[in-house]
């Protein structure tokens, strides 16, 4: 019975003279082969060329601040709730009288940590944030960690710096910068 | 002796030595490099320009690993197996004609180590004891791998050494000389051997990849069944050793099969560059520009075999051990034979180009039973369609 029409039927004639001999099949291997040896070379020379990322390549997070420098994540907790691997937790904290000019709203994350080990960098706690604080880059791999005690991201380590911003924001969504 | 010919006949050895274990040193370089290009890869270029210092790195890295004995071994036979397979490989190089002459003061000096009148003879003969290098050392190893490795090397090099001997019986038939100078010098211009003796050139070739154990013969180094086959308990530069003489044995070998078959030195239109060096340059100058220009064309055909056997290995994937056995013994020394009673018709009725008679009928017989085994094919798959 055939359930498929691909499969193909082997051919169990017995050898030729001319397939006995070897050597036209060996000369059709040699061509084979000499053609790739004229054929540009895919290799990427790593430290020096660099493969471009995927414009849709999700790397590092980053805790994006708004144009007047105010970190945007109001500690709502949605980031938390909406990741599969369970590896975001976050300490919520009353913005004090003065503090204004760091954070964007009266409600802000005193702790924000993000678990690298656990993460999947599936994007869901992107996609979840209301106040477009939380992105994964698209340009920043995150880096290598070879201890356990260096698995742990704070704020130290997610919050943009001032002076070294990062490629991605709110305009990702709306197509304008806030 | 004079001095001045005394003087370039020793540059001329050292010469020879010294180009032969650079070859074969670049061999390795660009074995990893046409391995590479052929599988769609760069290959080494880290270690100087194109890579070019990589056999250097890699003859540092050997220096310095551990040179491990095995307790068991047999001490000084598993340093005698390396030292072996080198000395014999360097010494095949010697009778090898690299260029015409050179003329130094009147005096005409060949290029070539020494030209002794059993050349082709004093090759093989070394040929045959570098395999006492591989069988010492597997089994000095006192590993049943290492032994398996080297009885398979020997029986290998022992059965293709037969075919061998045949298809140059049909060269030395025409030549009626042992020495190899005599044999290049008679394939003057263009009538190389190749032309000839199609046939022997087939066996010779194949027989030399047996010799030299390289693919698809280099069963005695196994990995899936021998793991290294008769190296395994070998390191550091003793293994070094073992590889660099199998690289300095190909360097012979197509040496060797450009001598016997391609003409050596010899090139369509030598005699018109010589004689016009001649006019340009004056009798000495012109004559030693003209030995140095066959000899850089010998060297090409060199490095061609060198690249076809590369080219091959990565090809053609290794042949399981009765198959070899089957090749050597029922194919190859049957049909070298037949090639030397056809060279010998042909010689009674003055012909030398007997064996494409071979050739031919075995071509027609096989273009002819491809086509009656398609037809076959064809009507059979007529049938099956109704």
């Amino acid at each position: 019975m055939q359930l498929t029409n691909r499969a193909k039927k082997t051919n169990k004639n017995p050898m030729t003279i001319a397939e006995r001999l070897y050597l036209p099949a060996l000369a059709g291997g040699l061509g084979t082969t000499i053609k790739h040896f004229f054929k540009k070379k895919p290799t990427i020379q790593y430290p020096e060329q660099k493969r471009e990322f995927s414009p849709v390549f999700r790397g590092l997070h980053v805790l994006k601040r708004d144009d007047q420098g105010r970190e945007r994540c109001t500690a709502c907790g949605l980031c938390a709730v909406a990741c599969p691997a369970e590896a975001i937790t976050m300490i919520a904290g009353e913005r004090e009288p003065g503090q204004e000019h760091l954070y964007r709203e009266e409600k802000y994350a005193v702790e924000y940590e993000v678990n690298m080990l656990r993460c999947i960098f599936c994007g869901l706690c992107e996609e979840a944030c209301p106040k477009a604080a939380i992105f994964l880059q698209p340009d920043k791999i995150a880096p290598a960690f070879f201890e356990r005690d260096q698995v742990i991201f704070g704020k130290d380590r997610l919050v943009e710096k001032m002076d070294d911003r990062a490629s991605v924001g709110i305009e990702k969504y709306t197509g304008v910068k806030s | 002796m004079e001095l001045s010919v005394f003087i370039v006949k020793a540059v001329v050895i050292l010469v020879v030595f010294g180009v032969t274990l650079l070859i074969a040193t670049y061999s390795t370089w660009a074995e990893r490099k046409v391995a590479a290009f052929l599988q769609d890869r760069p290959g080494p270029n880290r270690a100087g320009i194109f890579g070019l210092l990589q056999p250097i790195a890699d003859a540092g890295k050997m220096f310095f690993k551990e040179d491990f004995t095995p307790r068991q071994a047999s001490k000084w036979l598993f340093i005698a197996g390396p030292s072996l397979a080198m000395l014999t490989a360097c010494m095949a190089s010697a009778v090898i004609p690299f260029g015409d002459t050179i003329r130094v003061n009147g005096a005409e000096v060949t290029v070539q180590a020494v030209d002794v009148n059993i050349g082709i003879l004093y090759v093989f003969g070394v040929v045959s004891l570098g395999v006492y290098g591989i069988m010492i050392g597997g089994w000095a190893s006192n590993n049943k791998f290492s032994l398996l490795g080297a009885i398979r090397a020997a029986s290998q090099n022992i059965s293709y050494e037969l075919a061998m001997g045949l298809s140059i019986i049909a060269i030395l038939m025409m030549s009626g000389s042992l020495s190899l100078r005599t044999i290049v010098e008679q394939q003057h211009g263009m009538a190389w051997n190749i032309f000839f003796q199609p046939v022997g050139f087939i066996i010779f070739l194949t027989c030399a990849f047996a010799e030299c154990n390289r693919t698809p013969f280099d069963l005695p180094e196994c990995e899936t069944e021998l793991i290294g086959g008769y190296h395994t308990e070998y390191s550091s530069m003793k293994l070094g050793f073992y590889l660099f003489a199998e690289y300095i044995n190909m360097f012979v070998s197509s040496a060797i099969v450009s001598v016997l078959y391609f003409g050596g030195y010899n090139y369509p239109g030598m005699d018109w560059v010589r004689e016009s060096l001649i006019g340009g340059l004056g009798l000495d100058w012109g004559h030693n520009l003209a030995t140095l220009i066959g000899s850089a064309v010998f060297f090409g055909k060199i490095f061609f075999f060198i690249f076809f056997f590369m080219w091959v290995r990565w090809t053609v994937p290794r042949f399981r051990y009765d198959q070899l056995m089957n090749l050597g013994w029922k194919g190859l020394i049957p049909l070298a034979i037949l090639n030397v009673v056809l060279t010998g018709a042909g010689l009674l009725a003055e012909t030398r180009l007997m064996s494409w008679v071979l050739v031919g009928i075995v071509v027609l017989v096989a273009v002819i039973q491809a086509a009656a085994a398609n037809r076959k094919h064809a009507a059979a798959g007529r049938l099956s369609k109704v």
